[in-house]
């Protein structure tokens, strides 16, 4: 049953093959004893789960239902949830039982999905590795010493070892894709405004996204499919139709026009990396799409805009966190600045507070303008460039990472280094765009991951690329050895 | 050395919405703490705010009362701080692209004549919650219902050169938003709220001295004494070779002093950038226009009109237009009774003189339009003399009814009866001998005295006019 | 402009009010200056004539009616807060 997808398990649903309270403790019973060897759920709610479970499956028996209706899913622990523990990987929110729900729980709970629990994320989404994660690192599902990418670590791991058909993730600089790579699933981050933002705890405001992170491209659309839309309580969601996400999968490559950057394929990358991603763009070709070079001349511009931007953003979207309404708060605070400087500085993580450190300085007086200022002015400029591409192409193609998942341990002293682990990602939320992740082949037996970048709101385009291509290749069907 | 006082005001006008500017709470005055304050008012993690349009449309029609600038786009930046009635440790505020540029209003002064002050912009924002500083043992309450109540900022020019001046512009602003309605100006709730910035600088010079920022003076009157005491504390220091410190204080008006606020001062870097959770307010020349059409008189277009139209003076029409209550009243009242003069001599008289006795504002005054329309209609038609009317008034306001009922338990109804007149000033005539004589002899002043007798005899019913008219009859020789 | 010593760490730290142990500052301001040193790459590009980009989107603000749609939830909203009392949130006290 896990191996199945959530189209498949929706048509046993129907079918009455399982119920929901079937599937769902299938699930559970498969958490419960494989999760200790990659902590990948930071809360199981298996209470929540057989009750939201047993009424799919009466409102199942009562009518119409949606596809999602009855199926499990893990929601990252970045997302606000009702009367669960919702820590976003931190130990400062390590006791926030959320009040409400955010748009996208709810719209999973209309629908009748069930959640089988919280995941395991980056501190605050900080991290690319998940080994910033209070609740400790997440291991990768194919290579136990490896990371599975961050900060969607957790919801990749247990997708990748069959823990759950499908999870949330949310991406502000790479977040669902590199770890979709990492850990060989299907990852999409829609275009900016796409998806609510509303319950989704804050990181970068103006880069965050959610989205889907599944084992098939046309799971992904199903998903998407519950999850966009317009809300009222997100001022930077946006009021565009939503389409039937799955209506175009089966839409032809002939005639596909394909940009690889030049810049994606150059120092940097690793070199067995790049022959996976170049026998994927072949079999595009293969079924009729055509190739064509192009220049994204401000690439290098977009890890250290990020880190202006970013950095700031998430400073000032911290600070909330200070102990008074909510969360972690010190012993004995002596007074005011006490209960500030300790609650925050015993509650926050070392890479969170060296973020916090860095957005503080740049928007700090005398430095707005050198840094922030600058920054919104090369992400324009970044922005540009892509407008420019898609002129002449339909989809940009390139790899989402630029090696395979490394060590756990291997760049926790090198910052910089481990930033640059999502130099591919990071420029498509500057400019807003929608991207993916799909698994496109395996180096030494790890996972490697093919990117898709279109244009804004081109969620349909893309999901019927990398469906087509699933529907050529099986890397997306192949299960790490532990976990078949 | 001669000083020159140089003074420029921030005033906060909380906007009278129903709802929070960037939320669906309540912004009702004086609910139990923290029942009007909801996700977002709190700062949960996740949440994010949403712009209440009904803000937007009364800042707009405030800038375009004040003659400013609307700006098309405008947006909204985040200062950030700590403080416990800040939950997000960042107002929501407007500083690169405020909603209203530059605009000005018209002050009068005591002197009768007026001057100009430039408003330098207003811009909308957050207002913070409240701490409640009673013993929590040894701790402070935090209270955020009011936290997202919408708030305007108006920042004046540097134009006042005294309290008084400050005082005056205070209260055209307060006249004007509560013309508008954008405000209740409610003082004691805290919806109108004043920071002073004062300084002084030798007579002729051109820069300006240091200033201190009086935080948070919430009447008309702690203002005048604030800047007044502020003056006086400056002037000691530059007289005695010192120099003033560039800081924020408070006003203690129960010892009528000011005092520095050092916790305020430490490191206020407020690291202004545009809030990512908001995108630019866009509003069309259109839109502006379409609010244009729905703005009430102005305060001084109902003063040039009340001198153009009905004849008042400048003095009686400033007065009667200042608060847009009394105008009101004053236009119902003056209607009804069709005599302009009358009704503003009495509201400007006697309901003003009562108000100002029992420090009531007009809009609380015990005797309703329609009551003085009532009295005022009584002397028109003579059943009473505007001296009795004085008693009648006096009656009303302790609330006692209505002009003709008051005139009727009181029997104060004027005697018209030309007999009954007749038979008291033959009695006045009889008693009187020796003044008869005089004033048939030449001496024509002494009427006076008879109809004052005849008044008296009378307790103030009988109608003066007629008395006067039958006493000349009467006396003839 | 790049390279922060202990006592920038330290007010920058202040500002945050961010706690930061004693011995963990060196390394944070040879974090900070490396991570400022990459940032500055962004001085070698001309952005003379290009406008600030806050959103990634040319969107306008949507209006909300100003209608009261949120009612008392105190209970449910402080039932995991820190320290309260009577209502309130309580922190050390204040002093102005």
């Amino acid at each position: 049953m896990h191996n199945k997808t959530i189209a498949e398990l929706s048509a046993g649903l129907k079918s009455g093959e399982f119920s929901s309270v079937e599937l769902t403790q299938s699930y559970l019973d498969r958490i419960n004893s494989l999760d200790k060897q990659i902590n990948s759920f930071i809360t199981v709610t298996p209470d929540l789960a057989l009750e939201q479970a047993k009424q799919a499956d009466e409102q199942r028996a009562a009518g119409n239902v949606g596809i999602l209706n009855g199926i499990p899913l893990a929601q990252k622990d970045i997302f606000c949830t009702k009367d669960v523990k919702t820590s976003c990987g931190s130990k400062m929110l390590d006791p926030f039982i959320s009040p409400y729900n955010a748009t996208t729980i709810n719209k999973f709970n209309d629908t009748g999905a069930v959640m089988l629990g919280k995941t395991n994320m980056d501190e605050f989404a900080m991290g690319s590795s998940n080994e910033t994660s209070w609740y400790g690192p997440v291991k990768n599902p194919w290579q136990q010493e490896s990371v599975p990418g961050g900060s969607s670590g957790g919801s990749a791991a247990a997708v990748a070892a069959r823990l759950a058909p499908a999870a949330t993730g949310t991406d502000t600089g790479g977040s669902i894709r590199q770890p979709a790579s990492f850990c060989g699933i299907t990852g999409l981050k829609p275009t900016y405004g796409r998806v609510s933002r509303y319950g989704m705890i804050a990181f970068a405001s103006s880069l965050d996204q959610a989205g889907p992170m599944t084992r098939t491209a046309e799971d992904a659309a199903l998903m998407l499919n519950v999850m966009a839309g317009l809300d009222p309580r997100d001022s930077t969601s946006v009021d565009e139709p939503v389409p039937d996400y799955t209506a175009s999968l089966n839409d032809s490559m002939a005639g596909l026009k394909i940009g690889l950057p030049k810049e994606y394929f150059s120092e940097g990358l690793d070199d067995a990396v790049a022959k996976v991603i170049e026998s994927a763009v072949k079999e595009y070709e293969k079924m009729g799409a055509v190739i064509k070079e192009i220049s994204l001349p401000t690439s290098n511009l977009a890890v250290p805009t990020y880190y202006i931007i970013a950095p700031s953003e998430c400073s000032s979207n911290l600070s909330r966190m200070d102990g008074v309404r909510y969360g972690y708060r010190c012993d004995d605070p002596e007074d005011l600045n006490d209960l500030y400087i300790r609650s925050r500085g015993e509650g926050f993580g070392a890479e969170v507070k060296r973020r916090i450190l860095v957005g503080t300085y740049a928007l700090s007086e005398g430095f707005y303008d050198a840094y922030y200022v600058k920054a919104q002015k090369t992400r324009r400029l970044i922005t540009n460039d892509f407008n420019q591409a898609f002129a002449d192409v339909d989809v940009i193609m390139g790899p989402a990472a630029p090696s395979t998942a490394f060590k756990i341990g291997e760049l926790t002293d090198d910052p910089i280094t481990m930033y640059l682990s999502d130099i591919y990602t990071i420029a498509v939320n500057l400019a807003g765009l929608p991207g993916m992740s799909v698994p496109a082949g395996f180096v030494n037996d790890m996972p490697v991951g093919l990117q898709l970048i279109g244009k804004h709101f081109a969620e349909s385009k893309l999901l019927n690329i990398a469906h087509q291509f699933q529907q050529a290749t099986d890397w997306h069907t192949q299960a790490p050895a532990a976990f078949k | 050395m001669q000083w020159e006082v140089v003074i420029g005001l921030e005033i906060h006008v909380q906007l009278s919405t129903k709802s929070k500017i960037f939320s669906g709470a309540s912004t009702a005055y004086g609910a139990e703490p923290n029942t009007q304050a909801c996700t977002v008012d709190l700062g949960l993690p996740g949440v994010l705010p949403v712009f209440n349009g009904e803000a937007l449309k009364k800042s707009v029609m405030f800038g375009l009362a004040v003659g400013a600038q609307i700006n098309e786009r405008s947006v909204f930046d985040r200062k950030n701080y700590f403080y416990p009635d800040s939950p997000k440790a960042y107002q929501i505020s407007q500083l690169y692209y405020p909603i209203v540029g530059e605009g000005h209003i018209d002050i009068d002064l005591e002197d009768g004549s007026q001057k100009r002050i430039g408003v330098t912009r207003a811009h909308m924002e957050e207002d913070a919650g409240k701490s409640l500083h009673e013993n929590f043992h040894g701790q402070t309450g935090i209270d955020l219902n009011r936290a997202g109540t919408p708030l305007l900022e108006i920042v004046s020019e540097p134009d006042m050169r005294s309290a008084k001046e400050a005082v005056a512009y205070m209260r055209k602003i307060h006249s004007i938003v509560r013309y508008l309605g954008v405000s209740d100006g409610n003082m004691q709730e805290g919806s109108f709220r004043c920071d002073a910035n004062v300084s002084l600088r030798p007579k002729g010079q051109e820069e300006f001295g240091t200033r201190a920022e009086l935080k948070n003076i919430n009447s008309f009157r702690f203002v005048e004494k604030a800047i007044n005491v502020e003056i006086e504390r400056q002037m000691d220091i530059l007289e005695s070779g010192g120099t003033v410190v560039q800081e924020t204080r408070l006003y203690d008006s129960e010892k009528n002093e000011t005092r520095s606020m050092r916790s305020k001062e430490e490191a206020n870097d407020y690291r202004y950038f545009p809030d990512p959770d908001l995108l630019p307010i866009v509003i069309s020349a259109e839109e502006i226009e379409a609010i244009r059409e729905t703005l009430p008189e102005l305060p001084d277009d109902k003063c040039a009109r009340y001198r153009e139209q009905l004849g008042l003076s400048e003095k009686d029409a400033r007065a009667l237009t200042i608060d847009r209550d009394m105008a009101d009243y004053y236009e119902a009242v003056q209607q009804a009774v069709d005599d302009a003069k009358m009704a503003a001599n009495w509201i400007l008289g006697d309901v003003a003189a009562l108000n100002n006795k029992n420090a009531i504002e007009f809009k609380a005054c015990p005797v309703s339009a329609e009551q003085l329309i009532g009295l005022l209609k009584r002397i028109k038609d003579n059943t009473i003399s505007g001296k009795i009317a004085k008693e009648v008034f006096e009656a009303m306001y302790a609330g006692e009814g209505d002009a003709d009922t008051i005139i009727d338990n009181k029997g104060l109804k004027q005697i018209t009866d030309t007999g009954a007149i007749e038979a008291i000033i033959d009695e006045v005539v009889a008693n009187n001998p020796g003044q008869v004589a005089e004033f048939q002899s030449g001496k024509d002043k002494l009427i006076g005295f008879f109809v004052g007798q005849v008044m008296k005899a009378s307790k103030g019913k009988a109608n003066p006019g007629q008395v006067n008219q039958l006493l000349q009859q009467k006396l003839k020789p | 402009m790049s390279t922060l010593d202990k006592s920038d760490v330290e007010k920058i730290a202040f500002l945050a009010r961010l706690g930061v142990d004693e011995q963990d500052i060196p390394e944070y301001a040879t974090n900070l200056s490396n991570i400022l040193e990459m940032v500055e790459q962004l001085n070698s590009v001309d952005t003379d004539d290009v406008k600030p980009m806050a959103h990634p989107l040319d969107a306008v603000q949507r209006l909300r009616a100003d209608v009261v749609t949120e009612s008392n939830d105190r209970e449910n909203l402080q039932s995991h807060a820190p320290q309260v009392e009577q209502g309130l949130y309580l922190v050390p006290r204040v002093v102005e």
